[in-house]
């Protein structure tokens, strides 16, 4: 009901909108606009210089290594006399074991410690804040240090393996475990607590809940973590060379043998450090192979995401 | 009979359902809550009826769903809550120092704001509560079952192994309900169940509590005043509470009786002023 007193005042605030959304639709400032733009522009440089490393990577490596891409890459051992025969035959196998063993490692134990951080901690008390904040921290300690570490209490020390295969998978089990406890928990961390009470609800008991529901409803996100994990410690050549991957191996390696193993980025080291034409076109094509199978198995992560992440 | 005497331990397969109308399902004697240290609810006192809907209404912050949630212990998932005070179920000590909370969850289920279906299919949903429970036999029947006591047998018997996430906000809260039935409990708690839901959506819980009166004894929270005057029996009403300084505030029941005297004749004047809508 409006009173003639308010008549006016009405008309007064219908004035002062339209102006308000007229000011507020008018053209935006030139030095906006090229304000925006600029800064635009540096954000895309900022991309491409992350990207011209890879690219300049992967030209250089296929400029000079698609000569040597056959077959007898992958079936062949390598050779120092016949560099047209070499290949990568034992450390591609050597790589396939150590992983394997990085999987039988890493899964269980990565998720049973994240499962405890998430679900049973108590984040009142300090220790486990302190658990949480060093696993963290051990995520980035170089690998190196993680090579020293297996030398001194997996090849030797404690642990006592020798120069074995499992001893190094063991090494880079241990550098890759906090990736993939800080990626489970992400994963555990991202399940709503509505399922969880939803299922307490129902009788079900903490560990009922989470074997059923918590788990399985995280396992494309652990899995993720788990292939980024293992994909690092295909790559990694540092710990190896500390923990007795030697560099010149002819015959298929076994877990357990003593008889030594080598792995594909060992293996692309020593031949390019070679100074022949030959054993450096060989690295190249080692280089290739080893980013072959570094991005299919980035993009089955990906894919796997994308493909099975619950949306809540 | 002090706390320390009750030596019960609640069992699901041990337990009779009594079906004399009329008896306490539950009895809260000065029921304090305390989340650490402040006081949630305090000096709740209140009989609860078997195989009854019983409301609990007031503004926000006045404790209804802190008070629903001691019925089934589910308050224990807070580590800082407190429950003081004495709460008999069936008169047995519910916090008693031997009842295990799981087996009382069992027995009083619980139907959540938000639909929270699995992430699994809707057959699965159902089938979890039997599942848990040791079933293996005759699955199919106690979700069909279930399935027909919420109503949604007939929407969803050509697609139980879809996901239950690809129903609407109503299905999927009668998928909770058939979800906590299949379990079959003594009494079902629900939180605010229709607070996310659309007018026709609400209409059909609505009618399906009163259908499940009959199996099981309701307990409801709502915000919505209709909702309580058309589905339950008796209502209480909760309200907020200030100390002098008025910085703490808990809720405190000021009314509780059969529904239609709650509405239309309440006793006291507070209690007058929010069902007609002048405060709240």
């Amino acid at each position: 009901m409006a009173s003639d007193a308010s008549v006016p005042r009405n008309r007064l605030a219908v004035a002062g909108a339209r102006a308000t959304t007229k000011a507020m639709l008018s053209e935006q400032p030139r030095a906006d606009v090229i304000r925006n733009t600029l800064f635009a522009g540096l954000l895309l440089l900022s991309i491409l210089i992350a990207l011209a490393g890879l690219f300049a990577l992967v030209i250089q490596a296929f400029a000079k290594g698609h000569s040597a891409l056959s077959l007898d890459l992958f079936t062949n051992p390598p050779s120092t006399i016949n560099p047209d025969q070499a290949g990568f035959r034992p450390a591609i196998i050597g790589s396939l074991e150590l992983i394997a063993g990085v999987i039988l490692f890493v899964v269980p134990i990565g998720i049973g410690a994240a499962l405890y951080l998430e679900e049973y901690a108590d984040r009142s008390r300090w220790w486990n804040r302190a658990i949480e904040i060093n696993i963290q921290n051990l995520a980035a300690v170089p690998s190196i240090i993680y090579g020293i570490l297996g030398l001194a209490f997996i090849v030797r020390g404690p642990l006592d393996l020798g120069f074995i295969l499992a001893a190094g998978s063991l090494t880079l089990a241990l550098l890759v475990l906090p990736m993939v406890i800080i990626a489970a928990r992400e994963a555990i961390r991202a399940v709503p607590d509505s399922i969880r009470q939803g299922s307490l609800a129902l009788g079900a008991t903490k560990w009922q809940t989470i074997r059923t529901q918590v788990l399985p409803a995280s396992v494309p996100g652990i899995a993720t973590g788990v292939i980024l994990a293992v994909s690092r410690a295909l790559g990694e050549t540092a710990p190896l060379l500390l923990v007795g991957a030697t560099v010149f191996v002819t015959f298929d390696p076994t877990p357990f043998s003593p008889d030594g193993y080598s792995a594909l980025p060992v293996q692309i080291f020593n031949y390019a450090v070679r100074p022949q034409d030959e054993f450096q076109t060989l690295a190249a094509a080692g280089i290739l192979v080893m980013l072959v199978v570094l991005l299919a198995m980035n993009s089955f992560a990906i894919w796997l995401r994308n493909r099975y992440e619950q949306r809540w | 009979m002090t706390r320390e005497e009750v030596r019960i331990t609640v069992r699901p397969e041990e337990f009779q359902h009594p079906d004399s109308s009329g008896e306490k399902v539950f009895e809260l004697h000065d029921i304090d809550v305390h989340y650490d240290g402040v006081a949630a609810v305090k000096g709740i006192t209140m009989d609860i009826r078997h195989k009854d809907i019983t409301a609990l209404i007031g503004p926000s912050g006045c404790g209804k769903s802190t008070l629903l949630r001691c019925l089934n212990r589910m308050n224990d998932l807070i580590p800082a809550a407190e429950v003081g005070g004495e709460l008999l179920y069936h008169g047995e000590d519910l916090y008693g120092p031997t009842v295990d909370p799981v087996q009382v969850r069992k027995l009083i289920g619980m139907v959540f704001q938000k639909p929270n279906p699995f992430p699994k299919s809707i057959y699965d949903n159902v089938a979890f509560g039997p599942r848990i429970l040791g079933a293996k036999d005759g699955l199919d029947e106690k979700v069909e079952k279930a399935l027909r006591s919420a109503a949604l047998w007939d929407e969803v018997k050509d697609r139980l192994d879809s996901n239950a996430f690809g129903m609407s906000g109503g299905q999927q809260q009668r998928l909770c309900i058939a979800r906590c039935i299949a379990v079959q409990p003594d009494v079902i708690l629900m939180d605010e169940p229709c607070s996310a839901l659309d007018p026709i959506s609400t209409g059909k819980i609505e009618d399906l509590m009163v259908q499940l009166k009959d199996e099981f004894s309701i307990v409801i929270v709502t915000h919505n005043m209709q909702q309580a005057a058309r589905v339950s029996d008796r209502t209480a009403f909760l309200m907020v509470e200030l100390d002098a300084t008025e910085q703490n505030r808990w809720g405190r029941l000021v009314e509780y009786d059969e529904t239609e005297k709650v509405f239309t004749n309440p006793a006291d004047k507070r209690t007058e002023d929010y069902v007609s809508g002048k405060v709240g």
